[in-house]
């Protein structure tokens, strides 16, 4: 939930990043607070991708700057790592290790001592209702299950803000609404969650969110302030308009 | 049965595809399971589900990829297994993984697909101009460097370039944005309209209203085929659609305590509520429900009786029938 006087988790500023004489994120600037959904949101190619990367640490920016959980992205980019989780449909778990393989493997990546490994490991399993499970391999199980243990393991080193990118990308629509009701329970942990979805009707239950257009920001605020600035019905109808204005103008 | 001969003695109402009691198993799991549907010619046809529901199989036995174990399947008037040679050459397929040469142009990946049919791009053009025209500005760049709703395009022009009589497309547009989903199915439209015969899957519930018909299915079964204003029209029970200024995770979670609810999701903006008495009028749905919810503290709900749309209909007979592992 979003507080006013919260604290800053997310703090991008003229947030920057060319490829050759390509401009894929264009001085974006925006700032999440902590214990906020916020939606992040474009078209393919609107350089939501590049933007999350700079976030995570993993690609400089070009100029601009942007804190994550404190910590600049750019000169302290081991340290967002550790503050943070990342969980994406397309990859997140080793599918030929089992559900405890995993959860070693990634304890120990995260940095975490192996007492403290199987002490959340074991109310990990409980939590989710995987312990008949938990010598099986993750292919095996179903993707209802692959997707909750995904994120469990995201949140297994405590981390301050959790990037979500398309988690809910082909999964069927009561386990989708599922994996929005852990969101907003780790949500109204103090936990910050900024994930991105091409479901519009998930960017409604976003506290926040932004929708990229050609590398900056098109639109800002909440889903009911941005409908209202476009006079529009739904998120659809905005998103349709910024990304395809010859159609409706 | 169907040899090539009584393929053309068959009467211009024979299915464009029918399948009879077709079960494929990969190792202990059932991939489709007893699947008995048909397609008749001229229609675009959805077939809607998640990961997982057997979709890709489906398609796969259709253009002759798989054999079922059991049951059969018939495309054109011929059978997938015997006459899968003559059939090929009549299908257009357009798989869920980009399958095109990343290191070929987007002109060199079409002339290889006509060349390999038999045609040319010349004579393909007549049927895949409109597309065309949209990429023909990046047709000497590398497909492998085209965007994802480009690169779908492309993909569409070389299933199509062969001018076949069926179209089959699987998940085209799986993680690709709503704008190029839009643009996507404005095309198939098109095609559906010049008088194609298309199959088409999606994990998408919205672009159900795009078919003509569309199959819901699930852990490799059908849950049922119906046009999309008729599946709107068969939700069993009283459907609500509420919405509060109050914390909306608290107001789900209130509303599921109500003795009568079959279910609360969230839709978007709203609330979808589903009432488990059948029949019973909307307007003592609203008050019991609203007087439930006053009494735990949620004075200002404004609730309202909906049609259904194919996800709740979806959602609702996926969780009526026991779901496969």
């Amino acid at each position: 939930m979003r507080t006013p006087n919260a604290p800053v988790a997310i703090d991008a500023r003229e947030l920057t990043r060319r490829f050759g004489t390509f401009t894929a994120v264009n001085a974006i600037t925006f700032s999440v607070q902590r214990g906020e959904v916020f939606g992040f949101l474009g078209a393919n190619g609107a350089g939501k991708t590049t933007a999350m990367r700079m976030l995570i640490g993993l690609l400089a920016p070009t100029s601009g700057s942007a804190t994550v959980a404190g910590l600049d992205v750019e000169r302290d980019s081991e340290g967002v790592r550790r503050r943070i989780g990342y969980m994406s449909q397309r990859f997140s778990l080793y599918d030929d290790l089992t559900v405890q393989e995993n959860i070693r493997l990634f304890g120990g990546l995260y940095g975490l001592d192996d007492h403290t490994i199987r002490e959340r490991g074991d109310a990990l399993i409980e939590r989710i209702g995987l312990h008949h499970a938990r010598r099986n391999l993750v292919r095996r199980l179903p993707l209802g299950w692959r997707q909750q243990l995904a994120f469990s393991v995201a949140l297994l080193h405590e981390p301050q803000v959790l990037f979500l990118d398309e988690p809910t990308g082909g999964v069927d629509p009561i386990t989708r609404r599922q994996f929005w009701e852990l969101i907003y329970d780790t949500a109204n942990t103090g936990t910050t969650v900024l994930v991105t979805t091409h479901y519009l009707d998930e960017a409604e239950y976003c506290d926040r969110l932004t929708i990229m257009v050609d590398g900056a920001i098109a639109a800002a605020g909440s889903p009911g302030a941005v409908k209202s600035e476009f006079g529009a019905s739904s998120l659809d109808e905005v998103f349709l308009r910024l990304t395809r204005p010859q159609v409706t103008a | 049965m169907s040899t090539a001969s009584s393929v053309q003695t068959a009467p211009a109402t024979a299915p464009a595809v029918s399948l009879q009691g077709v079960t494929k198993r990969f190792d202990q799991v059932t991939a489709v399971q007893s699947l008995t549907l048909t397609v008749q010619p001229g229609e675009l046809y959805g077939v809607i589900g998640p990961d997982g529901a057997g979709k890709t199989t489906l398609f796969r036995t259709v253009v002759t990829l798989l054999a079922p174990d059991e049951g059969t399947t018939t495309v054109l008037g011929l059978d997938t297994v015997r006459d899968y040679r003559a059939l090929r050459n009549r299908l257009g397929y357009m798989p869920g993984r980009f399958a095109l040469y990343p290191d070929l142009s987007v002109r060199e990946n079409l002339s290889f697909y006509a060349t390999v049919f038999g045609t040319t791009v010349a004579d393909g053009m007549r049927i895949i101009e409109p597309i065309w025209r949209q990429l023909s500005e990046f047709s000497d760049r590398r497909a492998g460097a085209l965007s994802g709703g480009m690169k779908q395009k492309l993909a569409l022009c070389c299933a199509l370039v062969h001018a076949p009589d069926l179209l089959v497309l699987d998940e085209p547009t799986t993680g690709v944005d709503a704008v190029s989903r839009v643009e996507f199915w404005e095309l198939l439209g098109r095609l559906r309209d010049g008088g194609l015969t298309i199959m088409v899957s999606t994990p998408y519930m919205d672009e159900a209203a795009r078919c003509d018909r569309v199959a819901l299915m699930q852990g490799g079964r059908v849950l049922r085929v119906d046009t999309p204003a008729a599946l709107a029209q068969s939700y069993p029970l009283p459907l609500f659609a509420l919405r509060s200024g109050g914390e909306r995770l608290h107001l789900l979670r209130t509303l599921r305590e109500f003795p009568h609810a079959a279910s609360v999701w969230p839709f978007g903006e709203d609330l979808h509520y589903t009432d488990r008495r059948a029949g019973l009028s909307p307007s003592v749905v609203l008050s019991e429900a609203s007087a439930w919810l006053a009494q735990h503290g949620f004075s200002d709900v404004q609730m309202r009786p909906i049609v259904a749309s194919v996800e709740d209909v979806f959602m609702q007979l996926a969780t009526a029938v026991p779901q496969a592992a």
